[in-house]
């Protein structure tokens, strides 16, 4: 299990991040995030499941460990402001 | 702030919702940070999207309240009505206009408390109208007061002492008055929530569905549940599937709520009687 | 020559007709006396045009559901009475907001409260004016026979379409529920009006644009137009605002589509007028009286007038002070204890002096009081 911290910095302990299938080295980065649009509201960083967000000075979330990314839809589907896309669903 | 203007074809999924927006409209929209009503708000269009349907032919009535904004965002016919008096608001769009689509967004306060009288008629005519009733046990936009659905002994800024009232459940309420289809869905589960959307928005006759949602602004804070995400995820514990809930006992189901299709049934529907008895009475 | 279609007919009755003439196709009431055979009639007759009606679960359903029929496409109307329009005035506020063409026929009765459900008034005046909350500017007409009933509401509906805005038809129990043969117009005598609809592509389509004569056309549901309609004070995309520029932009447009075509709206009938010294003004059913009050003081020699308002707001102040300003005396004729009578006092020169006969015990006036008031007047 490995820990990691959420934006309120409590410690969680979430399950290991699985390997992407897919290969970010080629083509575009897995998501984009409409920092205009985003809120800091923290959902995005605390559900998703591979530890891809990290939280910005803002809060808002950066794409730290890009690579992890499933494409698993968790983010931009629970995000209440529409400020996460991806590039490959 | 950034604007929609252009109108992109949605290449992926997850550009659908952008889609959907109201050109011109300034975004983010109004909600608080973390606030599901927007979640309900991506779920709903990609459930609507999935039918296809023209969304010339799509009209949105909502009332007075947080989840009431909602139609100013999205690109279709939208009507902003006043406190409680969506659903007639509605029901004169639908039965002038049986070709439109016509879904009524609406808040535990606006629905039941001022427009519980308009509710349950609704429901009693099984008007082909689908209801999506965003519960947050509060009344946001004013500021967090208690409405219809606030939990016995919980706070808000008028039960500081603690809810001295019961509340009542929207979906018994509606299937006791007639609606034909009522589900229950969470800002928790947004597959499921898309599912039952879907469902609710294809059903030919009035249906409800709720939508239990956070608002950690007021109810959260009021009642220290924590942020959006401790109580989307306290949701998610909370929910049963109606399938294991019946095999439950009330101790087990104590601070649990029952989610998917909670009742469903095929009756007439007004619009279509009532144009049978024109179809009689007007001169060929 | 064709056989005229004379019919024995109430005054609700010919509200009805006069509301289908004008192409009404949609009716949502509540059940309400004196007004309720106007939803009864409705109820019979807009099937068979392949029209809709609803009885709604109370008056603010009905007036919501109107509001809901117009702005999809359709003609509505709804009929009441004094507690029930009191019901319907916030979303009456909410058309006058947004603009939306609807009738509400306003059958008063004795008030307040649910006073003298089955006797006449006209207590309801101001009320029409002022009722709901906020500032905008208000149309109202008032017939005063069972055969005025149907030609007013072709004009209220008229007026409702030509400048996007709620009509109010202040009718009385008497009025309502006498029967009375009148001649039902055919097809094309009088001209019926429909709102103004968009040409421009839908993407330029300004829903509450400032047009020069402050009436935006407005489109029905489906024709490609999908725009934003709220009660919260809005831009002229529909978007609401909190900007004072605009917020003025959009009161003031409220305002003037109304006020700056007074012309159109003003309907008075004057009788007796040229050389009189004396005019007695009043509206509805007390007309009747008056006139008949006049005819008979004529005969005895007596200079007086009489000046009927079918259209009771906006008040016609120019025509009162034209015909007026030459008398020495008006008699102000109501079934209230006095409403319009305070219009009258403030547009009228202080050196008129302004008498009153109101009635207010639930019977009409009748022309021998009248005539009574003008001897004592005199």
């Amino acid at each position: 299990m490995s820990a990691s911290n959420d934006a309120a910095g409590k410690e969680t302990t979430k399950p290991a991040a699985r390997k992407s299938k897919y290969d970010y080295s080629k083509g575009p980065a897995p998501l984009n995030i409409n920092l205009s649009w985003c809120k800091a509201c923290n959902i995005c960083i605390s559900l998703c499941p591979q530890h891809v967000f990290e939280p910005d000075q803002d809060g808002k979330p950066t794409l730290a460990r890009p690579d992890n990314c499933t494409q698993c839809t968790i983010c931009w589907i629970y995000c209440p402001d529409f400020a996460i896309t991806s590039n490959y669903k | 702030m950034a604007t929609v203007t252009e109108k992109k074809a949605p290449k992926q999924k997850s550009d659908v919702t952008l889609h959907y927006l109201r050109p011109g409209k300034k975004f983010p929209n109004v909600w608080c940070p973390g606030c599901g009503i927007g979640i309900v708000m991506g779920a709903y269009i990609r459930a609507l999207d999935k039918l296809g349907w023209d969304r010339n032919k799509v009209a949105m009535v909502s009332g007075i309240g947080c989840s009431s904004r909602m139609p100013v965002y999205l690109d279709f016919h939208a009507l902003h009505t006043t406190h409680g008096r969506a659903l007639p608001f509605a029901t004169g769009v639908k039965f002038n206009r049986p070709d439109m689509n016509v879904v009524v967004i609406t808040g535990d306060g606006d629905a039941l408390a001022i427009g519980g009288n308009h509710f349950i008629h609704a429901c009693r005519r099984n008007i082909n109208i689908t209801v999506i009733l965003i519960n947050n046990n509060i009344y946001g936009m004013t500021g967090g007061q208690g409405s219809p659905t606030t939990p016995s002994h919980s706070y808000s800024t008028t039960t500081p002492y603690g809810n001295a009232e019961k509340h009542f459940d929207p979906c018994t309420l509606a299937k006791a008055a007639g609606a034909t289809f009522v589900a229950r869905g969470t800002v928790a589960n947004v597959p499921q929530l898309e599912k039952l959307a879907s469902q609710a928005l294809q059903h030919h006759g009035f249906s409800l569905l709720e939508v239990v949602t956070n608002c950690h602004t007021y109810y959260g804070r009021l009642n220290r549940m924590g942020d959006a995400v401790t109580m989307i995820q306290k949701f998610k514990e909370d929910a049963v599937m109606l399938g294991k809930a019946k095999k439950m006992t009330p101790e087990e189901l104590e601070g649990k709520f029952i989610v998917g299709v909670l009742h469903e049934e095929e009756k007439t529907e007004f619009c279509d009687v009532y144009d049978q008895v024109v179809e009689h009475v007007s001169p060929k | 020559m064709a056989k005229e279609n004379r019919q024995l007919l109430q005054g609700n009755a010919a509200c009805v007709q006069g509301a289908l003439y004008a192409g009404m196709r949609f009716f949502a009431g509540y059940p309400i006396t004196p007004s309720t055979e106007i939803a009864e009639g409705s109820a019979r007759e807009l099937p068979k045009l392949g029209g809709k009606f609803i009885q709604m679960e109370d008056e603010l359903g009905s007036i919501a559901a109107i509001i809901g029929a117009s702005v999809s496409g359709a003609k509505a109307m709804t009929g009441t009475s004094g507690p029930g329009y009191s019901l319907m005035l916030e979303n009456i506020g909410y058309a006058f907001m947004t603009e939306v063409p609807v009738v509400v026929v306003n059958v008063q009765r004795g008030g307040p409260s649910t006073g003298l459900p089955t006797k006449v008034s006209q207590s309801d005046t101001m009320q029409a004016r002022w009722g709901t909350h906020g500032d905008y500017s208000s149309i109202t007409v008032a017939p005063s026979t069972v055969g005025d009933t149907l030609t007013e509401t072709i004009r209220a509906f008229n007026l409702a379409e030509r400048f996007r805005t709620p009509v109010t038809i202040l009718l009385d129990e008497v009025i309502a529920h006498s029967r009375e043969i009148i001649r039902i117009p055919e097809p094309g005598e009088y001209e019926v009006i429909d709102r103004v609809k968009p040409t421009c592509p839908p993407e330029e389509y300004l829903p509450y644009e400032i047009t020069e004569n402050y009436v935006t056309p407005m489109p029905a549901y489906g024709e490609g137009y999908r725009y934003h309609i709220t009660g919260l004070t809005h831009d002229q995309h529909g978007f609401p605002t909190n900007k004072p520029s605009e917020i003025i932009v959009k009161l003031d447009k409220l305002k003037k589509k109304i006020e700056n075509y007074k012309d159109e709206i003003t309907k008075i009938r004057v009788e007796m007028m040229d050389d009189a010294e004396i005019a007695i003004i009043s509206y509805g059913s007390v007309s009747r009286a008056a006139l008949q009050a006049t005819m008979l003081a004529r005969e005895a020699g007596v200079k007086v007038g009489c000046i009927q308002l079918y259209t009771i707001w906006p008040f016609p102040e120019k025509e009162l002070l034209e015909l007026c300003g030459k008398c020495q005396k008006v008699i102000v004729g109501e079934l209230n204890m006095g409403q319009i009578v305070h219009e009258v006092e403030r547009i009228l020169p202080r050196d008129i002096s302004i008498n009153t006969i109101q009635r207010y015990d639930g019977e009409i006036l009748t022309p021998v009081q009248i005539l009574e008031k003008l001897e004592e007047v005199l």
